[in-house]
């Protein structure tokens, strides 16, 4: 039981994170019908970003979060209005390909200037974990868990009660009338795919000092945040962030009942199988953004 | 002119051996030849069908598995303590199998997967090449893991009474190559000229028509992926038996990735577009290595993908059929010829 608890919290953090990843994706997509086959390497950028302020340059690690989440959007509006811009009205296997093409650029960009050795980053936070009862769990986690929590917020927030949200909200519904009522379609497309990217570039910030960096970490990340969109059905910001705890939830008990070799495979086998018995996602009415 | 064409390409490849003594050189017209393959197989389902299958390499990586695995011989214990001995076979039969094996996956995916579209059909298939990946990846008792799967034997063709071939030498392996991909062009050519194919066309072209005239949508798609599944399979087996040595890197995303290059440089939906795609894609590397290293020939292979799907979204064959103004005898789709194209 204590060691089923221990997975628990374990799954929660990284849920959370999951969570973040997923809204980004699912954001995208909805809003765009755009498969981002870039969204990895936006998480990996953010970790790796850390890693240069942090580290190399010496910042505080916290302003080293922010200017990593901040240089995600950036960076997304620049692959939004570089490469996605000129291919509006192009079909979803199309914009698929260029993301592609994106994801092997950035990729092995990573590769080229920061060399195959896995970096790791070092936290203000102290060593021993926070032992409660028969649970520990470390200062870092417990941090990565109230930021993801924190962010999770401050993107239904967005969606849901600010302006920018509700021009998104209508471009998701019905593009051309959104148009026609003096919602700036090009801006709100950046916007998504600024803020999609934004989160992204945050869990992998987050993430990046919990575990070690490295330029294939976006391959597996880009895959997990199919799984939990597929997980929630795509589109749905509240299924993203459920599917998010889902996915974390199979791969504890994977990890920690069968065999942690087979981690990565439970996000894998529940895709096929959600697709199998409930192709539109697990929450989805119809798909619906909010 | 048109009608020699393909002689003369044949012909002229036909003699590369002849002329062509570096064996780095030779090495990479095998590698590619492999490739071109893997790469006409998936041309069948994403030019063909239309279906962009992401997870493509898991049956050349079975394929591959499989085809070693039954020339070298296994003792796996399952559950209960029940032993599967399999005695070394051989490799002729590696190869069978590999496609029996692979055409049978791809069976197996087919049904399961186009119950879905679009995006959803995309990731369904990486997530089972992923699932596969971790299998050969974990299964240390069958496939060795990471620790790879060695001394895998060369091809061996011939009869007890008459004497064996044994393909080790490149020449040897460069003529294997190439009487697959040669196999495999004209295997794929008649099924697309064929009525199968023209339905597959039509259901590419309006899924919704296409069944509200009769075609039986599902059961096209499931022999496409059959068919494209087996082929990708011999490839596979090729490459084992070629490089002696296979590792769970086989199933990595990338080389899906270097298929899907090769099919859209060269020209989705043209028979001769994955041959001139992976001619492309197989000798870049050739051209750059004295200058650039394998990071930055990937990142040339991403820019140049994205500016193929910018500038020539059609591909380089029908481009260049354009230019000269000869028209391939397209594949007549007279379903979506009177169709209305669904908008959304």
């Amino acid at each position: 039981m204590t060691e089923f608890l221990q997975h628990m919290i374990n799954m929660l953090i990284l849920g959370s994170t999951y969570a973040l990843l997923g809204i980004g994706l699912t954001l995208i997509f909805g809003i765009m019908r755009v498969v981002n086959f870039a969204h990895g390497e936006l998480y990996a950028f953010g970790a790796y970003f850390v890693y240069f302020t942090a580290v190399m340059l010496g910042f505080n690690f916290f302003v080293s979060l922010l200017i990593a989440t901040v240089a995600g959007c950036l960076l997304g509006a620049l692959v939004e209005v570089v490469l996605l811009r000129p291919m509006r009205g192009a079909d979803i296997d199309t914009t698929m390909l260029i993301m592609i093409g994106a994801m092997i650029v950035m990729q092995n960009t990573e590769q080229y200037v920061w060399g195959g050795v896995a970096k790791s980053v070092s936290t203000p936070f102290p060593e021993t974990p926070l032992v409660v009862g028969p649970f520990s769990v470390s200062w870092l986690r417990l941090f990565v868990l109230c930021a993801a929590l924190a962010l999770i917020a401050a993107a239904y927030f967005l969606i849901n009660r600010t302006k920018l949200g509700k021009a998104m909200r209508a471009t998701f519904q019905d593009r051309d009338t959104a148009s026609l009522m003096g919602v700036n379609i090009q801006a709100i497309y950046m916007a998504t795919f600024a803020i999609g990217s934004g989160l992204a570039a945050a869990a992998g910030a987050l993430l990046g000092p919990v575990y070690v960096i490295s330029p294939q970490m976006g391959n597996i990340a880009s895959l997990k945040a199919f799984a939990i969109v597929i997980l929630g059905g795509l589109g749905s910001i509240g299924g993203a962030t459920i599917g998010g705890f889902i996915l974390a939830f199979a791969e504890e008990m994977g990890a920690g009942y069968i065999s942690s070799g087979y981690r990565d495979a439970m996000g894998f086998l529940l895709i096929i199988a959600v697709l199998l018995f409930k192709p539109t996602g697990l929450f989805a009415r119809s798909e619906r953004i909010g | 002119m048109k009608r020699l064409l393909p002689w003369l390409a044949l012909l002229a490849f036909a003699s590369v051996p002849m002329w062509l003594k570096d064996p780095y050189l030779l090495n990479a017209f095998i590698t590619t030849g492999i490739f071109i393959v893997a790469a006409m197989s998936l041309n069948l389902l994403l030019g063909y069908t239309g279906q962009l299958s992401l997870g493509h390499v898991a049956f050349f990586g079975i394929g591959a598995y499989t085809s070693a695995l039954v020339s070298l011989g296994f003792d796996v214990e399952l559950v209960g303590g029940f032993h599967v001995v399999h005695e070394p076979w051989p490799v002729w039969l590696g190869f069978v199998l590999a496609v029996v094996i692979s055409g049978l996956c791809g069976y197996i995916v087919g049904k399961l997967s186009f119950r879905v579209r679009g995006a959803y059909f995309v990731i369904v298939t990486i997530s089972f090449a992923e699932v596969v990946r971790l299998v050969a990846l974990n299964w240390v008792e069958l496939t060795q893991g990471p620790l790879a799967l060695t001394q895998i034997p060369p091809m061996r063709l011939g009869f007890p009474a008459v004497g064996y071939l044994d393909f080790y030498s490149k020449q040897s392996n460069f003529y294997l190559v190439f009487g697959v991909v040669v196999l495999s062009y004209v295997i794929i050519s008649r099924l697309v000229n064929s009525r199968i194919g023209r339905a597959m066309v039509a259901l590419k072209e309006n899924e919704s028509l296409a069944v509200s005239v009769g075609i039986d949508v599902t059961g096209y798609l499931v022999l496409a992926a059959v068919v494209s599944a087996g082929i990708a399979g011999a490839a596979g087996s090729l490459y084992a038996h070629y490089l002696k040595i296979i590792d769970p890197d086989v199933f990595l995303f990338l080389y899906t990735v270097t298929m899907v290059i090769m099919v859209i440089t060269g020209g989705k939906g043209t028979l001769a577009g994955p041959i001139v795609g992976g001619l492309i894609f197989g000798f870049v590397p050739v051209a750059t290595r004295k200058f650039a290293s394998p990071e930055v020939q990937w990142i040339l292979y991403g820019l140049f993908m994205i500016l193929i799907v910018f500038v020539l979204p059609q591909g380089i064959v029908p481009a260049i059929e354009k230019w000269f103004g000869i028209r391939e005898k397209p594949p007549v789709a007279t379903v979506a010829e009177t169709g209305t194209q669904d908008t959304r």
